[in-house]
């Protein structure tokens, strides 16, 4: 078992002409993701390596059978791409784009929720999502998770949540997946939504929980994590306990403002939920193996 | 990009908000010329992006000349918390009856737009809101909506304003959510919003913040210029394109990642040291981008050690050994440098940086050991 993504899985890329969208894409396939279609209107009839390219998404869903998407392209047309997948009717859309205007962002958060209710949408401006040994879309590294679970990694930042999975694997803990939700501030997927699924999926026991100072996000999933996970053991570790206020740490949604988003307030609340809250990302690992022990 | 009061005004003159008449000074004849223009009393206003100038002395009031000569000459160059003033916005005098508060921004966690109004305006809205929550008015709006104008009066009434002030009210913020959805603004905020003597209601003030990711299609923002950094530290990085934040302490920075660059930040502050700085060199880690990096924490006086915390992912160890000896050649380097590189193959990077180790460079396998390593090289605090 796994959340979102699975051996079922099949991909089509908006973007797999672009450079980035190539090298992702076919990185993506050699670990084993079933890449099915790309997309490009002018393109259509054209392989990339073998993976037929389609003038839409509509076409990738009836003639290929994508049911997910992995959106790599410029922040111009990305909306526009996003919303072209959910009108295809792909369930699962990967947005790993960065520098989307807030305002598109916003309005593209709130068209999906209203018209296309159930279409997950991952980032924009995420890792992706990977689920350890099965299917890997976007830029997770091909060689540091390790397959078979019980622990679930969800991070708002890509090289702390590949981090937090080598840690993991470097203890001999394997993972079930990892999700990226993202550096924005408007994300499609929240820590809660991971959280969910991940307390409703039986080969989970623990998540590693990766945060970041800025938002709302971290407090409202200690909310969560106090109320609705009975079953499972949440580690958590939240960067920028340093950072100055009211400046932007590199992630557009990485900024204190006024006291909202610190990252002493974060921890606070997940302490406070029953989370153990690590000081470094070097301690997940440990963290994540006592708890696991205390388990069984 | 957060815009200079004199730009947030002539940013909302462009969405027919209405703001008083003023003029943009950097010297003291200038000032005088836009004061005689104008016509007396006017204020003298420091453009600077930090609060608490009134306090400092840099807003005036000026009766004639003289007064607009001798205020404009103080504070031209007056030095407000680190900022030095360099320009100066004349405006007419306002003969103030009311002072309210509006603004828009995203509100994160309802994933919405958060419109708040409030009848105690010119004080900071944050202590309003947590003396006194019931006196801001909120109205939360769906991108899709948009803000109506039924809402929109319908807000209003809950602020209980001055009547005198409704109708001024509900068309300047009509025009503020333009100016925040169409103008592609992270915020727009007016403190004071203010209803004068006379009975007009207009914008006193002006803080906007532009969604630099929207600059693409927005040429007319290139009027307002770059907004160049207090920080020489960061006029380098922004010269060189690097996503740098200057800070105080004496360890220089560079992570690939944001999330790993603020956490090296925390674990250098746990283990007795201070950073000189943020830097996220990204997710390659290439000879160019190194050595650019070098380049800006290798300036900064303070810094006493270099830390260098890379995790390989995609870039394999060896590459990113590579690009780390290969970005440190052709730099004279003013401090030691630790690498802590682990990830994808890191035995065999660690292995070519032990190759190259010097008196300064040292190798160290985990982020702990290499923010101990850099605070030790650097002496502590």
């Amino acid at each position: 078992m796994a959340i979102w993504a699975d051996e079922t899985t099949k991909v089509v890329v908006q973007g797999l002409t672009g450079k980035q969208g190539r090298y992702y894409g076919l990185r993506n396939r050699a670990y084993g993701t079933d890449v099915v279609a790309g997309t490009n209107p002018k393109k259509a009839g054209e392989d990339v390596e073998g993976v037929p390219i389609y003038a839409t998404v509509k076409d990738a869903v009836e003639q290929a059978g994508a049911n997910a998407s992995f959106v790599i392209v410029p922040p111009a047309i990305a909306p526009a791409a996003i919303l072209e997948s959910a009108e295809a009717g792909i369930g699962l859309i990967v947005c790993v784009t960065e520098h989307i205007p807030m305002h598109e962002e916003a309005r593209t958060y709130n068209r999906l929720k209203r018209d296309f209710p159930n279409t997950r949408l991952i980032g924009p401006n995420c890792s992706g999502i990977i689920t350890a040994g099965k299917v890997n879309i976007g830029f997770t590294p091909n060689n540091v998770a390790k397959p078979g679970g019980p622990v679930g990694v969800v991070s708002r930042s890509g090289t702390l949540s590949y981090q937090a999975i080598y840690e993991l694997t470097q203890k001999g803990i394997g993972q079930t997946t990892g999700v990226g939700i993202g550096g924005d501030p408007v994300p499609g997927t929240s820590f809660i939504d991971c959280l969910q699924a991940f307390e409703a999926d039986p080969e989970t026991k623990g998540v590693l929980m990766i945060g970041e100072i800025g938002g709302s996000q971290e407090e409202e999933a200690a909310e969560f994590i106090k109320h609705e996970m009975k079953t499972t053991a949440v580690v958590a570790y939240i960067a920028g306990v340093t950072a100055p206020p009211g400046r932007r740490m590199g992630h557009a949604g990485a900024i204190v403002s006024g006291n909202v988003g610190t990252a002493q307030g974060k921890i606070e609340a997940l302490r406070d939920a029953g989370a153990s809250v690590a000081e470094n990302p070097t301690q997940l690992g440990d963290l994540m193996a006592e708890r696991l022990a205390k388990m069984i | 990009m957060d815009l200079f009061e004199y730009q947030g005004k002539q940013y909302f003159a462009r969405f027919d908000i209405p703001v008083p008449n003023g003029g943009v000074a950097d010297t003291v004849d200038e000032a005088v010329a836009h004061a005689e223009h104008i016509g007396y009393p006017v204020v003298v206003k420091a453009q600077v992006q930090v609060g608490g100038r009134g306090k400092a002395g840099g807003i005036q009031l000026a009766n004639n000349a003289d007064e607009a000569r001798l205020h404009a000459g103080n504070i031209l160059g007056m030095d407000i918390k680190g900022h030095t003033v360099r320009r100066l916005w004349i405006e007419e005098a306002s003969q103030i009856q009311e002072e309210y508060y509006a603004s828009f921004t995203l509100d994160r966690s309802a994933k919405l737009y958060l419109g708040m109004l409030s009848a105690q305006g010119g004080v900071e809205i944050e202590q309003v809101a947590a003396e006194s929550p019931q006196a801001i008015a909120r109205i939360h709006i769906n991108p899709l909506d948009g803000l109506t104008e039924p809402a929109c009066r319908e807000w209003v009434a809950q602020a209980k304003l001055n009547p005198a002030a409704t109708a001024g009210t509900v068309s300047i913020l009509l025009k503020l959510y333009r100016a925040f959805e169409d103008g592609d603004a992270d915020l727009v905020e007016i403190n004071p919003l203010i209803l004068a003597q006379d009975g007009r209601v207009y914008a006193l003030d002006a803080k906007v913040t532009l969604d630099d990711a929207a600059a693409y299609r927005h040429e007319e923002w290139q009027s307002f210029g770059k907004i160049i950094s207090e920080d020489e530290r960061e006029r380098r990085a922004q010269e060189r394109g690097l996503q740098y934040v200057g800070l105080d302490g004496s360890i220089g920075i560079m992570a690939n990642g944001a999330g790993l660059a603020m956490s090296t930040l925390d674990v250098v502050n746990q283990v007795g040291g201070d950073a000189a700085n943020f830097l996220d060199i990204g997710g390659g880690s290439g000879a160019d981008v190194v050595r650019a990096a070098l380049e800006v924490i290798n300036s900064d006086p303070k810094v006493k050690a270099i830390f260098i915390n890379v995790f390989g992912g995609i870039t394999r160890g060896e590459e990113v050994a590579a690009g780390i000896i290969e970005g440190m050649q052709g730099v004279e380097l003013n401090s030691p440098v630790v690498v802590r590189l682990d990830g994808t193959n890191a035995e065999e990077g660690r292995a070519i940086l032990a190759a190259n180790a010097t008196n300064m460079l040292y190798v160290e396998p985990t982020m702990l050991d290499g923010a101990r390593k850099a605070v030790a090289l650097a002496g502590g605090r």
